[in-house]
């Protein structure tokens, strides 16, 4: 494969509401009257945005948040949405990292995989015959559509899995249910073994410099790699009841990346049991998206009213209350994965939120949940607990107001006491 | 987050101003620093697109790689680099002082004392953000092992002289940065937000920019557009959140950041829209091409530039800590056993640390995180107040002095201070207690009981830091009223046991080092193709 038709990674944009019509036995499918409420949601005649993995993984990192939720699941662009209402959200991909991106997955899948299976058999499966170059199956996958091309993917890792030998799938589609809809994501690669095991290969860019990569990448490609596997689950239950083969999803991936600081590619096997425990029990918790959208008033939508030059008419007034009808669950670490982030911060700020300040704040302050009320009683101002007569000798019943007045009764004193040395220190 | 800081935060908010969370400066500001701030090509491990460097805030020298892709043209801009960084970091190498130490004599295996040198000053770099720290680390990587023709004549694609020299330093301001309390590598991020506590979370406070705007708002915005905020009535002045919302997000007109990251990563709408064309405009040839990239890169680095010595005028408006040369001290140790190293002609540092050599840095930089914890707290009442909060420390006033003996052949003074105090520090049988004394030393002490009749009262009895006399020293008991502050913790924390020396190490511990030990200095492949 060369570079200029390298398929781009995490392409959005595959489902597509008519496909869905006759969807595929295998697949997750809406129910009729959740289809046409979601479909309200989003406006007449606007096609649906697809999750992908990424936006999966950040999704289950805050199963709390039902706006993210409803939003993702109905398929609403969420950029176009925060531009709608002012609060656009600044980041984006640069076409640097794009190409290199790009250029380095090719690079590993030329000679129809030749480099990416040597990796596989060297990290995965040493002491077994390596694969013959030739004998590798790479199926072709096209398909229209996203049911399509997940139905296609299943019946080509079934007669993969039926031949027993080594196949080589390029950026399958698989279908993965989530809160209540199906989302179609796309691995880099998946390869079966002739034992009937099949293994995610996840592609990233960055750098594995003398063997260690950033933990923090590394962290996200495991996440992003989970998704995959618990896809792949679905389909290998279906495969093994038909071809009565024994099918293993195998729980540690390959991850491939460019080795030090070159574009020649390098892997390393991640486990990632925890990931998919972890994902499994955010997304089975993720409120059901039926639920949420049936608590909205009735008439509720984010049709942004586009234009046909793409700009908004709907008046920003009108889509805040629609945001603001459904109930987010903003923390900082919301700025770097959701494109809303910079709206619902600005929300939480006016607030004066303390989650604004950060996730973990709100533990060692009881149940004060704005600034303003810590700050009260902080100083005495205003006890909380109005139906309780405190005296001032008297300390609140609350620790947490306890240690608060504390903390500011410390912290007073000591800044008093640098003001004075400054002073003195002048003086002389 | 403790909570004298979450509430320092939440008095940002209030106030719209950052607030302090520190009285002094904890960490060593050289008088000429050397700031760096360096940019990077997205998505590219080992291709630097361009930095600023000098030690003159008027006259920082630009870097810049037209095409970063170009081999030749990112040894020219690291050759560049090292000509425009070594002379600073040689620069202290020759003012020395000298110092005893004791060691042990190889002969007759006695610790006897010797003279060293130490070097008198060190260099100090400071880059943007956390960010530019592993960057220079990484810096440090791709060029320690590189090979000049000087070196192998034979060897293709020979890096510029100097190059694998200024990775080897990099490589260890890189490393020194991660102990804690060390100022030879400092982040301006870092060092801003060690001091003040501003109106949002510590992931927006990474944003130099917005975490400036706190601290300082600018007076006026230049551009006065009227912004609509729905502030609640309790809140007043926005200005230091709506500066920072503004240096996180506003563009000028080309749709450029005014306050653009600090790098190393630039902003992906800068490099499609900007950097993109003018490279395809440099790759085709087109004349002026190179001088558009180095006006665009400029543009990039410049507000940054600024950013990281206005911040450096901040810090400098604190008194430095009473402790913080004590730290520097430790710098300049280290600044000198590299020198000496280098000058050694020993090999550049080892990709990945051997066993013992890691269990003994992992062992120093706890060691030097208890140190700093203590000392911080020693030189700001307002960090003390933190730990007092915590319960690890506790201040009071003497009420009473009571003298006392031990018993023994030679007894000696065990007076018994009582002490009245607001903390409620809890304190376990015998705990013990350490005191800042005048003269720097610490007095140890011994918790003996809470006083019954009066509550916050309490008796210590103080166990040293009153010299070898019958009588204590003058000056090394407290009197009544006077005010005193114990601590819980060490003020001068040792660490563990020493490491046995790599030879005495066991196997199981990765040593001794053994013959199979290959050495790992050995340069990274170079292929013919430009593998970027």
């Amino acid at each position: 494969m060369s570079v200029p038709d390298a398929r781009l990674p995490r392409v959005n944009a595959f489902r597509d509401s008519r496909h869905a019509a006759a969807p595929p036995a295998e697949q997750p499918a809406p129910s009729p009257g959740l289809r046409r409420s979601l479909t309200a949601l989003r406006g007449a005649g606007v096609r649906p945005r697809s999750l992908d993995a990424r936006a999966l993984a950040a999704l289950a990192a805050n199963p709390g948040c039902r706006r993210r939720a409803l939003l993702d699941g109905a398929g609403i662009d969420k950029g176009a949405l925060a531009q709608a209402l002012g609060s656009p959200a600044t980041y984006g991909q640069s076409q640097f990292a794009f190409v290199r991106g790009n250029s380095f997955e090719a690079r590993v899948k030329a000679d129809g995989g030749a480099d990416l299976l040597r990796l596989l058999h060297e990290r995965l499966r040493p002491g077994t015959p390596p694969p013959e170059p030739a004998a590798v199956a790479t199926p072709d996958l096209s398909a229209a559509g996203p049911e399509g091309r997940a139905a296609r993917t299943a019946l080509a890792l079934r007669e993969a899995t039926a031949a027993g030998g080594w196949a080589l799938l390029d950026h399958p589609m698989l279908a993965v249910e989530v809160a209540g809809s199906p989302a179609y994501v796309e691995p880099d690669a998946v390869v079966v073994h002739p034992d009937g095991g099949w293994t995610v290969v996840e592609i990233k860019s960055f750098p594995m410099i003398d063997g260690v990569a950033d933990a923090a990448k590394v962290g996200a490609a495991a996440r992003q790699a989970a998704v995959y596997v618990l896809a792949l689950e679905t389909v290998a239950g279906h495969v093994a009841a038909r071809t009565g083969r024994e099918v293993r999803v195998r729980d540690r991936v390959l991850l491939v990346c460019p080795k030090d600081f070159s574009n020649l590619p390098t892997a390393a096997p991640v486990d990632v049991r925890k990931q998919l425990a972890t994902t499994r029990r955010q997304l089975a918790r993720l409120t059901r998206v039926e639920e949420i959208a049936a608590a909205l008033p009735p008439g509720t939508t984010f049709d942004l009213r586009l234009t046909d030059d793409g700009r908004a008419t709907r008046p920003p007034e009108e889509l805040t209350a629609a945001v603001e009808a459904v109930g987010a669950a903003y923390a900082p670490e919301c700025l770097a994965a959701c494109e809303l982030a910079f709206h619902c911060r600005k929300r939480a700020r006016e607030d004066g939120a303390v989650e604004a300040l950060g996730r973990g704040v709100r533990g060692e302050l009881g149940g004060l949940h704005t600034i303003e009320e810590v700050l009260a009683a902080a100083t005495g101002a205003d006890v909380p607990a109005a139906d309780t007569p405190t005296t001032d000798t008297a300390a609140p019943d609350d620790p947490a107001v306890h240690a608060l007045r504390r903390a500011a009764a410390l912290r007073a004193e000591a800044l008093a006491a640098a003001a004075d040395r400054s002073q003195e220190a002048e003086c002389r | 987050m403790s909570l004298i800081e979450t509430l320092a935060r939440m008095e940002a908010v209030a106030t719209g101003r950052a607030a302090p969370l520190a009285t002094v400066r904890h960490r060593h500001l050289s008088e000429q620093p050397l700031v760096f701030v360096p940019l990077t090509t997205a998505g590219e491990a080992g291709a630097p697109l361009g930095a600023l460097v000098g030690t003159d805030r008027e006259k920082p020298a630009l870097l810049a790689v037209p095409q970063p892709r170009n081999r030749d043209l990112r040894f020219a801009f690291l050759a560049e680099l090292a000509e425009s960084l070594l002379p600073y970091v040689d620069g202290f190498a020759d003012v020395v002082e000298w110092e005893e130490r004791k060691e042990t004599d190889p002969e007759t295996g006695k610790k006897v004392p010797v003279q060293v040198e130490l070097c008198a000053d060190a260099p100090q770099l400071i880059v943007p953000s956390a960010a530019g720290i592993d960057f220079v680390r990484l810096l440090g990587r791709s060029m320690r092992f590189r090979r000049t023709a000087e070196q192998e004549p034979e060897a293709p694609y020979p890096a510029p002289p100097h190059v694998p020299l200024l990775g080897r330093w990099f490589t260890h301001f890189g490393e020194r940065a991660r102990v804690p309390g060390a100022s030879l590598l400092l982040s301006m991020t870092g060092l801003l937000t060690r001091h003040w506590a501003t109106g949002q979370s510590l992931l927006e406070d990474q944003h130099l920019g917005a975490l400036l705007a706190w601290i300082d708002p600018p007076a006026r915005h230049p551009t006065s557009t009227p912004r609509r905020q729905r502030s609640a009535p309790a809140l007043q002045g926005v200005s230091g959140r709506a500066a920072a919302e503004r240096a996180e997000s506003a563009r000028d007109a080309d749709g450029r950041l005014l306050c653009p990251p600090a790098g190393p990563a630039t902003d992906p709408a800068f490099d499609n829209r900007l950097l993109a064309p003018a490279m395809a405009r440099f790759d085709a040839g087109v004349p002026g091409a190179e001088d558009e990239i180095h006006g665009l890169i400029e543009s990039q680095l410049r507000p940054t530039w600024d950013a990281v010595w206005h911040g450096i005028d901040l810090l400098r408006g604190l008194p430095p800590g009473a402790r913080v040369a004590d730290r520097w001290k430790r710098d300049r140790w280290s600044y000198t056993a590299h020198r000496d190293r280098v000058r050694a002609g020993e090999p550049p540092q080892p990709r990945r640390d051997d066993a013992v050599t890691a269990a003994q840095k992992l062992a120093s930089r706890e060691t030097a995180q208890a140190q700093l914890d203590a000392q911080e707290a020693l030189d700001d009442p307002l960090v003390m107040a933190g730990r007092r909060l915590a319960g690890e420390a506790l201040e009071g006033t003497v009420t009473a002095v009571e003298m006392a003996f031990s018993e023994g052949r030679r007894p000696m003074p065990r007076p018994l201070v009582t002490l009245r105090t607001a903390d409620r520090t809890p304190l376990p049988e015998r705990a013990k207690l350490y005191r800042a004394l005048p003269d720097g030393k610490t007095q140890t002490a011994e918790f003996v009981a809470y006083a019954a009749e009066e509550p916050g009262a309490l008796v210590v009895r103080l166990t040293g830091g009153m010299g070898r006399g019958r009588t204590p020293e003058p000056g090394s008991v407290p009197e009544p009223d006077d005010a005193v502050c114990w601590t819980l913790f060490e003020h001068a924390p040792r660490g563990g046991p020493e490491l046995p020396d790599p030879e005495d190490t066991p196997w199981t511990h990765g040593g001794p080092p053994g013959a199979t030990g290959a050495p790992e200095d050995t340069p990274d492949t170079a292929t013919a193709e430009d593998f970027l």
